[in-house]
């Protein structure tokens, strides 16, 4: 069976990584390369990269790195930040990754999660949702969690797919940050609503979240983090081997 | 020198950085010559069946590929490149493949369980159903990373390995000198670049 994934997450300004990491044997924390590297010796499933530089040259500087990044590291890359066109997507694209992540881009433009489809196929197109409670529902949050846009968010998510989303990554702003573990709650009504891979951010504060997660939600197919791998709190082969014996399928 | 054919399908940049990798010697490549002076030949490829024969006829390849192929060259398909490889799809509609291996490709809908997803997307163990040069490096369980909705069947002469995904799924394949992964070696790891390298190699005889 397909084994449930674990994916780091990298935010990325002006070429280098920002929340600087605490590896051993890391001659440069903030470098994107040795990090990928890094991850990817050490069980990393796939590479999650955020671009959050807002310039022209900090984007160039972007896509740079990610040819760097995908030139030495063989496992799915998958980039996001800053995709607001299907050109977007084929500056990305070029460089080495494999799936493109679309947010505020698809919310001022639906019609971008279909383009997209239609141009590089269902796979290739990632719907990243920030997510929260409000009046009794979720909604979807734009420009990084800061703006409620007043959609409600398991139809927003169904809508992307109907247009060819390929994965819906779901962060939730309410657990998000608090290392309290997953929002199962919000992950299993979009696990129920749609039949793409579905996978888990905001809220992972250590081993026994990812556990708790995969063990609640058979359909959950990844678990996504930054800081407690960055950190090094969670050593991912660590997690992993925490996963096999709670009988979780995973990639050692 | 392999020859990695370009027909206008997909994206070779991760596929040619992991050739480079591993010091394969390679060029990326649509001219007829240059294919029929290769050591060995890629046949690469995502996207649609259908499309991607006509592409591939189009550019006159379907025929230097064949023709290579009969006169001993080593091939190796990837993803839809292997699918290319069998005789007919069966995505949208009825499609001629290149013939070099028999079988067909299907769907997966109606095949596996209805509660599995499609496209089988994720990295899935190798079960290997005999011994082979393509997997030689590797071992049983291995995880590679997988992309399709479509699979080969009616294969038993040509496949080499399976993927469990509610069904055994053919995974790899190889009769000969026709070799061929449904996954993408260059996007699994360090498993994948010792696939590519068992095809790279030159082989004593």
């Amino acid at each position: 069976m397909i084994t449930k994934r674990i994916i780091p997450c990298l935010d990325v300004r002006a070429g280098r990584v920002v929340k600087g990491v605490n590896f051993e044997g890391l001659s440069d924390v903030s470098s994107p390369v040795e990090l990928a590297r890094y991850y990817s010796d050490n069980g990393a499933d796939e590479l999650v990269f955020y671009d959050i530089t807002a310039s022209f040259e900090g984007r160039q500087l972007f896509t740079d790195i990610l040819r760097e990044v995908a030139s030495t590291i063989f496992i799915p890359l998958t980039v996001g930040g800053g995709i607001n066109t299907v050109d977007d997507f084929d500056r990305v694209l070029k460089c080495g990754a494999d799936k493109v992540s679309v947010n505020s881009g698809a919310i001022r433009n639906p019609s971008l999660v279909y383009e997209a489809a239609q141009k590089y196929g269902d796979q290739c197109v990632v719907l990243s949702v920030d997510a929260k409670r409000v009046d009794g529902e979720f909604r979807v949050f734009a420009k990084g969690g800061r703006e409620d846009t007043g959609m409600e968010a398991i139809s927003w998510i169904k809508r992307c797919v109907g247009m060819g989303a390929g994965e819906v990554v779901v962060n939730s702003i309410d657990t998000d940050g608090v290392k309290k573990g997953f929002d199962i709650e919000m992950l299993r009504a979009v696990c129920d609503a749609v039949n793409v891979p579905v996978i888990a951010s905001g809220g992972a504060g250590g081993t026994a979240d990812f556990v708790k997660l995969f063990k609640n939600i058979p359909d959950i197919d990844a678990g996504l983090a930054a800081s407690i791998f960055h950190f090094g709190e969670v050593a991912i082969p660590d997690l992993k081997r925490e996963l096999r014996d709670n009988d979780i399928i995973v990639r050692l | 020198m392999i020859a990695v054919i370009d027909y206008g399908v997909g994206n070779l940049f991760s596929l040619c950085s992991s050739l480079k990798s591993i010091g394969a010697d390679t060029v990326v490549t649509s001219d007829i010559e240059t294919i029929k002076k290769a050591d060995k030949l890629i046949l690469p490829g995502v996207g649609a069946f259908a499309d991607a024969a006509r592409l591939l006829h189009e550019r006159g390849l379907d025929t230097v590929i064949k023709e290579q192929v009969a006169g001993g060259k080593e091939i190796l398909g990837i993803c839809l490149g292997m699918q290319l490889l069998f005789e007919k799809s069966y995505e949208y509609g009825e499609h001629e493949g290149l013939g070099l291996l028999r079988g067909s490709v299907v769907p997966m809908q109606g095949v596996i369980p209805a509660s599995l997803k499609i496209p089988h997307i994720g990295w899935n163990a190798l079960h290997f159903t005999r011994e082979s040069r393509l997997m030689r490096y590797i071992n049983e369980g291995d995880c590679v990373y997988f992309v399709h909705s479509y699979f080969a069947s009616d294969c038993a002469d040509s496949v080499i390995a399976t993927a469990e995904y509610g069904e055994q799924l053919t995974a790899a394949v190889e009769r000969g000198n026709v070799m061929g992964c449904q996954f993408h070696p260059e996007k699994s790891g360090t498993v994948g670049l010792n696939i590519l390298r068992a095809f790279c190699e030159e082989v004593a005889k």
